[in-house]
């Protein structure tokens, strides 16, 4: 009888489209004389090549890590490109001499950019193959003082503030995948937001990756001045490919004494067809920095890439500071997704919250990973860890890795973590009352999900809703 | 006998069971079924525990975890065998669940007005947005005399016995079915929540309506008063009368019919 659900195919993917740009491509291969044509290119500054220098110096001492729960074939980084760029995109240049075909490509994916049909208080940076293309209302935000532009533009323009906090919560020595970044990073977002600033719109950046066999390295920067606030969304799509492409991104935000970051991000790369085959590998290093009563709030809904290794982290640096972790991540499928947060208790009373939803359907491997540090000095230091993970049908899996360490006994640390099955009878009700399964389905994930989606911006939490209905089409049975 | 007069006096014909078998797993519940129900009737399913009443229930809803095994279900002359279970929902046919189920974290208001639209659509009518459906639920929430409050609470989650048999209710009053089966939707009420769900029932009575009122009890039926009665006894309706049938079985008790063998073990 459960024929009807079986039968349902899996939606397309639908944003696997492949755009046609001429591009200008570094050859594959990876030494120094890539990286000082990257910074050339990029008609860097001296400190950028020679920081780039010590993340390259210093990765090719490393080692690939394979302590995530996830399973892949090495990579050989002598085969990717580093380097890939529209040739349309010239620095400097207004939203409307922008190439039209990569103007229609955000189109299609529902992100307009032209001034007159954008989004009411939404600003966006798009980046196409880790180049800006354009950010959009530029004016409003100088007048509060608030810079936000690629980060190439920032290197350009804004030097001393690149210099001062560039690689200041990421080191380039942090892991394998950040020293990369920080050797061949093609471009990102900046923002900076001025004391006491309360930035009056969404800043949103949309990252698409287009051309093939081609890395993506993006890095975004955001500082927040004292008591100032942001928010600021990142939106993820690429094509359909039948090879898997490595994204090794790094993300750092700076909130100083008083100030407060929100950072969400949908995530929805390529994630391989049914058989796993193709898909994004997502492996980013996020961090934030947290000083006094500071505030930093990571949102995620990861629903896309074939592999995802990512672990958002704020270190409470400051007294009183705040870190907040709220993620949903969905798969189906093959596809796999180890992660997490890192909550770092460093300063007086600082507290943590950690919410984690995890969806499992198909053939699909989800696991949270979590660190919980709550340093000697951290007196007063509160935890909280909630960790729920749901099974859609039996051949898919669920961990959790939660890791805790105290070294205050003055600090309270809780972790709750549960397990449940989406119920056949829950589905049974819905369609008694007329629903389709995929409704079905979509709304009771959606509800397991409420406590993360409703702290997204509005719209996007109605993307983030839609988009795990997509996701999971086809996966009851 | 009354009830063949019923049948082929009236050509209103809008349920008709035939020969069904039905089975759980291994297990055969349904042993030849025949049932008519015509519109604007009400018809009272009772019988002692085991006896397939739910199951009965539950096949009319298309739920999958029954398979169906003989027999022909007709309704408004389609195949109901052949339909999902949102087309019947679609169709007009609503199952007031015996153990109503919880989802976690989904909003009653935002539940009620997905299954709404849903029907609305199914019928070619517009959906409705929310400002429109919210006097749409406050009139409806008088019905059942429910808390408006309940719309901002999870499905079913965290409500008592009687919430959840009351919501169930205040959903066959949103949706207005054609035909609604009522799976014992009496067990576990107080007097007032029987009379509140009673009175609910009773409001959605028109001509072109028909309920199925599942029950063990005759309790129910001093509220909402049956056309038919069939009793259900291991698999098969043994017996079939007008109202005071009810009121027979509660005095003589369910050995009566079923000759004092036990029907089923369990529930």
């Amino acid at each position: 009888m459960s024929s009807s659900i079986d039968s349902l195919v899996s939606k397309e993917y639908q944003y696997g489209f492949v755009t046609d740009v001429e591009a200008d491509t570094i050859p594959p291969g990876l030494n120094e004389d890539v990286i000082r044509l990257i910074s050339q290119k990029k008609h860097e500054p001296e400190f950028m090549l020679n920081w780039r220098l010590k993340a390259f110096r210093r990765w090719q001492t490393m080692q690939e890590p394979h302590w995530p729960n996830v399973h892949y074939e090495s990579i050989d980084y002598q085969k990717a490109s580093y380097y890939s760029a529209p040739r349309s995109v010239k620095p400097k240049q207004s939203l409307d001499e922008v190439d039209p075909e990569l103007l229609r490509t955000y189109e299609k994916l529902g992100i307009p950019l032209q001034e007159q049909k954008l989004l009411a208080g939404v600003a966006v940076d798009a980046i196409f193959d880790s180049v800006s293309v354009g950010t959009t209302m530029r004016a409003q935000l100088a007048e509060h003082g608030i810079i936000f532009c690629s980060l190439g533009e920032a290197v350009q323009n804004h030097p001393d503030l690149v210099e001062k906090y560039l690689g200041s919560v990421v080191p380039y020595s942090d892991n394998f995948f950040a020293a990369l970044n920080s050797a061949v990073f093609s471009d990102g977002s900046f923002v900076y937001v001025p004391k006491g600033v309360r930035c009056p719109i969404e800043l949103s950046t949309y990252f698409r990756i287009n051309a093939a066999d081609t890395g993506q390295f993006e890095r975004t920067l955001i500082v927040a001045d004292e008591g100032s606030y942001v928010s600021y969304l990142e939106g993820c799509t690429a094509p359909k490919r039948s090879t898997n492409q490595l994204h090794a991104a790094v993300v750092e935000l700076v909130a100083l004494k008083g100030a407060t970051i929100k950072y969400s991000t949908v995530q929805n790369w390529y994630a391989g067809d049914a058989e796993g085959r193709g898909g994004i590998y997502n492996f980013v290093t996020k961090r934030g920095k947290a000083f006094e009563a500071a505030k930093i709030s990571w949102t995620q809904v990861e629903t896309g890439s074939a592999i995802t290794w990512k672990y958002p982290s704020v270190i409470l640096q400051g007294d009183n500071s705040v870190g907040e972790f709220y993620s949903v991540a969905v798969v189906n499928n093959r596809q796999q997704a180890d992660t997490g947060t890192k909550m770092l208790h460093l300063g007086k009373n600082t507290r943590s919250n950690i919410v984690s939803k995890g969806i499992s359907a198909g053939h699909g491997n989800n696991s949270y990973r979590g660190r919980v540090y709550v340093g000697p000095k951290a007196t007063g230091a509160r935890n909280y860890t909630q960790c729920d993970s749901m099974l859609v049908g039996n051949k898919c899996g669920a961990h959790t890795f939660p890791y805790i360490e105290v070294k205050n006994n003055t600090a309270q640390v809780e972790h709750e973590a549960s397990t449940s099955k989406i119920g056949e009878d829950q589905i049974f009700y819905l369609k008694q009352r007329g629903l389709s399964a995929e409704q079905a389905v979509s709304m009771i994930v959606s509800g397991f999900c409420k406590e993360v989606f409703k702290e997204l911006p509005m719209e996007f939490a109605l993307e983030a809703q839609q988009l795990l209905g997509i996701t999971l089409e086809g996966s009851v049975g | 006998m009354e009830v063949q007069d019923r049948h082929s006096a009236n050509t209103n014909v809008m349920l008709e069971i035939h020969g069904l078998h039905a089975k759980v797993g291994d297990k055969e519940i349904l042993k030849g079924i025949d049932l008519t129900v015509n519109a604007g009737e009400v018809h009272a399913v009772m019988g002692p525990n085991g006896s397939g009443k739910s199951t009965l229930a539950q096949v009319l809803a298309g739920n999958p975890a029954y398979e169906v095994t003989a027999g022909s279900v007709t309704y408004e002359g389609r195949d109901l065998l052949e339909m999902q279970p949102e087309e019947r929902a679609q169709a007009g046919i609503f199952l007031a669940f015996q153990y109503p189920v919880e989802i976690p974290g989904v909003s009653n208001a935002y539940f009620f007005r997905a299954a709404y639209n849903e029907i609305r659509k199914a019928r070619g009518e517009e959906e409705v947005d929310p400002l429109e459906f919210a006097g749409i639920m406050e009139q409806k929430l008088e019905v059942v005399e429910m808390d408006p409050a309940m719309l901002s609470r999870s499905v079913n989650a965290g409500f008592s016995g009687g919430e959840k048999k009351r919501n169930e209710i205040l959903q066959m009053a949103v949706l207005e079915p054609k035909l609604a089966i009522l799976d014992e939707t009496d067990s576990g009420l107080d007097i007032d929540a029987l009379r509140i769900v009673a009175d609910g029932v009773n409001k959605l009575k028109r001509p072109d309506r028909a309920t199925i009122v599942v029950t063990h009890y005759q309790r129910l039926l001093n509220y909402i008063v049956p056309d038919v009665v069939h009793v259900l006894a291991n698999g098969r309706i043994v017996k079939s009368g007008g109202k005071e049938l009810a009121l027979e079985l509660e005095e003589k008790g369910y050995d009566w019919i079923t000759g004092g063998a036990p029907a089923g073990a369990t529930a």
